[in-house]
């Protein structure tokens, strides 16, 4: 076994092992957390596929932005486990059955000999002083800008929309709108009543 | 020396894994959601294997825009759960039946 091999099959194991403890465990927050650990070997995959940039982008963001978000939201929300557990294990054989059968179908595909895929020829290796991120940037400006610019939209219309549906005005609550204290007049304020002047006492 | 094969098995194995979590997960709304994650993870990890063995780079691209995709559904999906545990007071998938569909 090489050393490469050796990496593989290391961080392929804890991968399995934290996706298959994401969807079993109790807690949702250790959930949660096995998730950040299934996408740190993943990152660690991906760095032995010679992708650096996604790597690091895939910790950053996902486990950075993503996954602190779902911690936030698990915390912030009072579930009651119990009834979410009811009947967990009710479902596993029909699961299981068609998630064994599509892997085993998968697998007949992917190992047997005509698909070609296992023995594609290994990449040339690449030059000296490739950069990954240097070429990823390059096709992003380049012939992926149109679509760069949609992903840019998209992200906008995902903070509008989660904005928009958690927004709410608390009833009740009393806050000074400043538009209406600029925008007063004297004539809201203060009346002005003629009066007849009193005539001197004269004693 | 590692095949294609090798990453393309593990990519199926562990989006089966998400399969069988959305099976067993039916109740729990945040877990489905991390079993969608994962699925896409599973995808990427396809992505970025055949880009690596075709040496050629457009398929990063694609995991980037999924990636992109995938923060903008998690982040509209638990504003979704937000609300409606606001509302409903449970995440409960059986009990979403406001609209009687």
């Amino acid at each position: 076994m090489t050393f490469q091999q050796f990496i593989f099959y290391f961080f392929s194991g804890i991968l399995i092992f934290a996706a298959l403890r994401v969807i079993t465990a109790r807690n949702p927050v250790h959930a949660a957390l096995f998730l950040v650990l299934a996408f740190f070997t993943s990152a660690a995959i991906w760095l032995q596929l010679q992708a650096e940039f996604l790597a690091i982008v895939l910790v950053l963001v996902y486990v950075g932005a993503v996954m602190v978000l779902f911690l936030f939201v698990v915390m912030m929300l009072d579930i009651n486990l119990a009834r979410l557990r009811e009947g967990f294990w009710s479902y596993l054989p029909v699961g299981a059955v068609v998630a064994l059968l599509l892997v085993a179908e998968m697998v007949l595909v992917l190992v047997s000999r005509s698909s070609g895929l296992p023995d594609a020829p290994p990449p040339p290796p690449l030059p000296a002083g490739y950069s990954n991120t240097k070429e990823l940037g390059r096709l992003v400006y380049t012939e992926y800008v149109y679509p760069f610019e949609v992903a840019a939209v998209i992200l906008l219309v995902a903070i509008v929309a989660a904005i928009a549906l958690t927004l709410r005005r608390r009833k009740g609550a009393k806050y000074i709108d400043p538009a209406k204290q600029i925008g007063v007049r004297r004539e809201d304020r203060v009346r002005i009543v003629s009066m007849k002047a009193e005539e001197k006492e004269r004693g | 020396m590692i095949s294609l094969s090798h990453y393309l098995v593990l990519g199926a194995i562990l989006f089966s894994i998400a399969v069988i979590g959305i099976f067993l997960n039916r109740k729990n709304l945040i877990v489905l959601l991390m079993a969608i994650e994962l699925m896409l993870l599973a995808v990427n990890l396809n992505f970025v294997a055949f880009s690596h063995f075709l040496d050629d780079p457009s398929g990063q691209i694609f995991v980037f825009f999924i990636l992109t995709v995938a923060a903008a559904e998690s982040a509209i999906g638990l504003a979704i759960l937000v609300a409606l545990f606001r509302n409903l007071k449970t995440i409960d998938v059986e009990e979403l039946d406001q609209l009687k569909g």
